[in-house]
């Protein structure tokens, strides 16, 4: 372990005592898991396009490294920086996502990547997350103690232009996780829970829209309350896999599900994990997620600033969120959705996007003690 | 350190921040801890439901790896994108005969997982499928998976038979199959498919994407005339003890190939035994030095120049020695000759001496005019580019002229001497019927050249190598061709490519012939020769008759006449003697026939070398 003393005064010796080292530590742990497993889901991928077997794995040992200096570095900021620094992120990424209209590449049926010199190609959604969660928790929180702020009218406006920029790429995925975030902030900040009640019809009924509309989101939904109804391929696939890996797995490269899913290195890698490495590892990677979201939620309530408090459960709950629908769908315990497993799943705008996520619950998270009053 | 911070214990953060709520009155700090307070215990809801989120994910996890069984197998829906769109489309000839159609079929499958008693199941199994092993079916019943294919394309007795078995686990999937009903036919054309009805070869994977939307494809082939082809070229293989053969009929009008064969060949219907050697496609695959036919092209080029005449005089009496190689004469008439004679003895002294005439240069833009320089563009993956000198020098330029050092398919032949002969017009050929609009093509030679090739191949029939490809009445033109094959030092006597070219009715052509023979051996009846004109043109006669009878083509029925070109020996002596008239010229090369060609007393070829004799 490094020695620092606990009256060192400097800027990293400050944030290592007030920084949640368990979370920190779950967190890397985390990536380790990631790095492990994209080295075990990806060649097979990579073959399918007909690349170098470990260049997925080599752009993902370049990616995490990034996102661990990222995260880290944001994790230094202090909790008014940190919203600076979000809204500096939020009118970026909203410009550049409005910019895939315009200049995106369509992947698969959506536009919402941009292809970035250097960067293969950049997701802005991904970006606008975290950084919304903030600004809207800022918002809130403004409105719950000054009173006379308008927040929530703010918050609400921003997140349906956001919603509707994101329901046109169409990114449903990543829609459900954002309102999601806000309405926990709502429900946190707290809303009257008859109004909390009717949120929660607005949302069964907005996805029964969906349901109606979007033929793509019925077809999902047709097919996991259905299976023979149409093709499960991917899913059933990834049950096979588990059962394949029972409790202790088939053993490292010995797993034949990653030749057969197309996604094994993205959304299913936890397919992957469960055939090669068995279910006691992926009970151990639910645990580490399990652990950083529920302990950090825990540590936002026992902040004095709602702004802290809101903004660091967003960001908490939108980890957590993303993290649960991954696997959630692996398993079919919800229809399949398109969702990556943060720092586990191959992809640099996620990794990237996730950095600046925990980056900046680790900064909201440290304990402020003198600080609380600055905020 | 603490693992979770104990509720109210005392945190340096939480602790003065309720005791300032209650200190300090003002409304807003009031409302600040208020505020906070709500926010803690909604906190902990939210904690509350996210735990029992995570709970149960892994509830489910561990119920998917260690007690669900794979229950009843569902039906499984091939993921190719969408729903299947129905069955791979029909392919037909030229008058709507299938030459490659789907049935449906059932497939049997087992998840060994399901099966109570795997050597038991394995031996009911090894009694309804009598040609299955009783070993392998154990082995598939017991390995630790849930999926192993038991047979693929059952006949409905077996499926049948298999499912009174009552055997759980195993199941039945519909597929298709793909059935290729002329059975060898066609092969190389066709190519062939997959169990998963993928196409491997030919116009099966060529066309891969329209054939599994269910676009029916109309080949311009005609399966009778197809039929013949491979029978004749077999026969010629067999007499000849030959290697393998290739025949190709080109429609000379709009570049249609009406029937393609290569020797050997395979039955598409039984893909597992297909050999490489029998994928092989010689006709669109083979690059090969094709000899003698090259003349045809040769002489259209020195005629199209405007270089010579057809009555031209080109001194053919001595070899020509350039650096090390020496250039000679099979059918040796050491004299002086016309562009004619030059054509009708095939003398490569002559065809050299008329390539030097239009130079390096103009030689290779003209092959690259006709298509010699590129791959054919026809709707086959087999299909191979010419190989040809990357500098093109002067004793390329020679050998080039007499088709050598330059490498091109048969079908870079036939479609070229297509060309030659129809008005001077270069179609690309093509094995897709072409329905209503027809090929413009491209001018390669004028109008004027096409008709002096057309004379000179009627002539090389009527009085040179190519008398035996003659049919009475259809004025059959055409140009021999023998090539020694490259072996691993120079050339290989031995080893010949004998072929021929040739097309009819001249006055109007219609049908261009390719046939060409790999290796043929010397018959007693052909005076231990195996060239062009002894192996090839019986064959090219034989298809050109049958197409006459299929057709029910009469003489006559074509439009125009071709006037008979009057071959005048050239009279410019010198010291040569005798030789000088026609009725002696013919009499020599019957006599050349008979005699081993004269070859300089140790001029074997060497590595790399350019010397041949060609017919």
């Amino acid at each position: 372990m490094i020695q620092v003393p606990r009256d060192d005064r400097s800027v990293i010796g400050q944030w290592w005592w007030t920084v949640d080292r368990w979370s920190l530590g779950a967190i890397l742990g985390i990536m380790a898991f990631g790095v492990l497993l994209t080295l075990a889901a990806s060649p097979p991928a990579a073959e399918r396009i007909g690349a170098d077997s470990f260049v997925f794995a080599k752009r993902q040992f370049l990616f995490l490294p990034m996102a661990l200096i990222v995260m880290l570095g944001i994790s230094l900021v202090s909790p008014p920086h940190v919203r600076r620094l979000a809204l500096l992120v939020f009118a970026g990424s909203v410009v550049l996502l409005a910019a895939t209209f315009v200049i995106g590449v369509e992947i698969k049926g959506a536009r919402r990547w941009l292809s970035l010199p250097g960067f293969s190609s950049l997701q802005p959604s991904e970006f606008v997350k975290p950084s919304l969660a903030v600004i809207s928790a800022w918002l809130l929180a403004q409105s719950r103690t000054e009173r006379r702020a308008p927040g929530y009218i703010l918050s609400t406006v921003l997140i349906g232009a956001v919603l509707g920029l994101l329901i046109l790429q169409p990114d449903l995925g990543m829609s459900v996780v954002v309102a999601a975030v806000w309405a926990v902030q709502l429900f946190i900040v707290g809303l009257p829970l008859w109004i909390v009640f009717l949120g929660g019809i607005a949302g069964v009924v907005g996805l029964g829209l969906a349901y109606l509309f979007l033929s793509h989101v019925r077809s999902r939904f047709d097919r996991f309350l259905d299976p023979t109804t149409g093709d499960n391929y991917q899913v059933n696939t990834a049950l096979e896999a588990f059962m394949n890996g029972s409790l202790v797995g088939r053993g490292p490269g010995e797993g034949t599900v990653k030749a057969q899913l197309p996604d094994a290195h993205t959304d299913f890698i936890m397919a992957v994990a469960g055939e090669e490495f068995g279910l006691v590892v992926c009970l151990v990677i639910l645990g580490l997620f399990a652990f950083v979201t529920l302990r950090s939620l825990n540590r936002a309530s026992r902040e004095t600033s709602l702004f802290i408090t809101l903004a660091a459960s967003g960001l908490a709950v939108q980890f957590g969120l993303q993290a649960a629908i991954n696997m959630a769908s692996t398993v079919q315990l919800i229809p399949a959705k398109g969702m990556t497993l943060p720092f586990v799943s191959y992809g640099g705008s996620s990794a990237l996007a996730m950095a600046i996520c925990l980056g900046m619950m680790l900064a909201l998270t440290r304990e402020h003690a003198g600080l609380r009053e600055a905020v | 350190m603490r693992f979770w911070p104990r509720p109210g214990s005392p945190d340096p953060a939480a602790a003065p921040s309720a005791a300032a709520g209650a200190r300090l009155g003002t409304p807003q700090d009031r409302l600040r801890s208020d505020s906070q307070e709500v926010a803690r215990q909604r906190i902990g809801y939210t904690i509350a439901i996210f735990g029992l989120l995570f709970v149960a994910i892994a509830g489910r996890m561990g119920y998917v790896s260690l007690l669900r069984d794979g229950g009843e197998p569902v039906q499984r829906v091939a993921a190719r994108g969408g729903a299947l769109q129905g069955e791979r489309a029909d392919i037909v000839d030229r008058n709507s005969i299938v030459l490659a159609t789907s049935v449906p079929v059932m497939s049997a499958f087992v998840n060994p997982r399901l099966v109570l008693e795997p050597q038991d199941a394995a031996r009911r199994l090894a009694s309804a499928l009598p040609e299955g092993k009783l070993e392998e079916f154990s082995e598939k019943l017991e390995g630790d998976r849930s999926f192993a294919w038991i047979k693929r394309g059952l006949s409905p007795a077996e499926h049948d038979r298999i499912n009174r078995l009552g055997i759980p686990g195993l199941d039945f999937q519909a597929e298709e199959r793909r059935i290729y009903p002329q059975g060898s036919a066609a092969a190389h054309i066709l190519g062939y498919s997959s169990v998963d009805n993928a196409g491997l070869a030919g116009v099966e994977r060529y066309f891969e994407r329209e054939l599994q939307a269910g676009e029916p494809l109309q080949l311009s082939i005609d399966l009778r005339l197809q039929r013949f082809v491979e029978q004749e070229i077999a026969r010629a293989v067999r007499k000849f003890s030959a290697i393998g053969a290739t025949a190709i009929v080109l429609d000379a009008t709009n570049g249609e190939i009406l029937a393609m064969a290569s020797l050997p060949t395979y039955d598409p219907n039984r893909a597992r035994t297909i050999t490489n050697e029998a994928l092989f496609n010689r006709g669109t695959l083979g690059v090969y030095e094709q000899g003698s036919t090259f003349k045809i092209f040769n002489t259209a080029m020195t005629l199209d120049a405007g270089r010579a005449t057809l009555d031209k005089i080109y001194d053919a009496r001595e070899p020509i020695k350039i650096d090390r190689f020496t250039i000679n004469d099979f059918h040796g008439q050491n004299r002086a000759m016309t562009v004619a004679e030059v054509f009708k003895f095939s003398s490569n002294i002559g065809s050299a001496k008329m390539a030097m005439d239009v130079g390096v240069e103009g030689q290779r833009a003209f092959f690259d005019r006709i298509g010699m320089l590129k791959p054919i563009p026809i709707e086959l993956g087999e299909s191979a580019g010419p190989l040809y000198p990357r500098h093109w020098m002067k004793i390329n330029l020679m050998t080039i002229s007499f088709g050598h050092g330059i490498s091109v398919t048969p079908l870079h032949l036939a479609s070229g001497t297509a060309a030659m002969i129809n008005g001077g017009i270069l179609h690309r050929p093509t094995l897709v019927k072409r329905a209503g609009k027809a090929d413009v093509g491209r001018r390669v030679v004028s109008e004027r050249t096409s008709v002096a090739m057309r004379q000179l191949l009627r002539l090389a029939v009527t009085e040179g190598t190519g008398k035996s490809a003659d049919v009475a009445g259809y004025e059959v033109g055409g140009k021999t061709g023998t090539a020694e094959k490259p072996g691993r030092s120079g050339y290989r006597e031995k080893a010949l490519i004998s072929s021929f070219v040739g097309a009819f009715p001249m006055s109007d052509p219609k049908f261009v012939i390719l046939v060409s023979v790999d290796e043929p051996k010397g018959l007693k009846e052909t005076g231990g020769y195996a060239t062009g004109g002894w192996v090839a043109a019986p064959s090219f006669k034989a298809i050109a008759e049958h197409i006459v009878a299929l057709y029910g083509i009469q003489p006559g029925d074509w439009k125009g006449g071709l006037a008979p070109l009057q071959v005048a020996s050239v009279a410019v002596p010198p010291p040569l003697p005798a030789s000088a008239l026609t009725s002696r010229a013919r009499q020599r090369t019957v006599d050349q026939r008979k005699a081993l060609p004269a070859r300089a007393p140790g001029a074997g070829p060497a590595p790399g070398e350019r010397r041949h004799a060609t017919e």
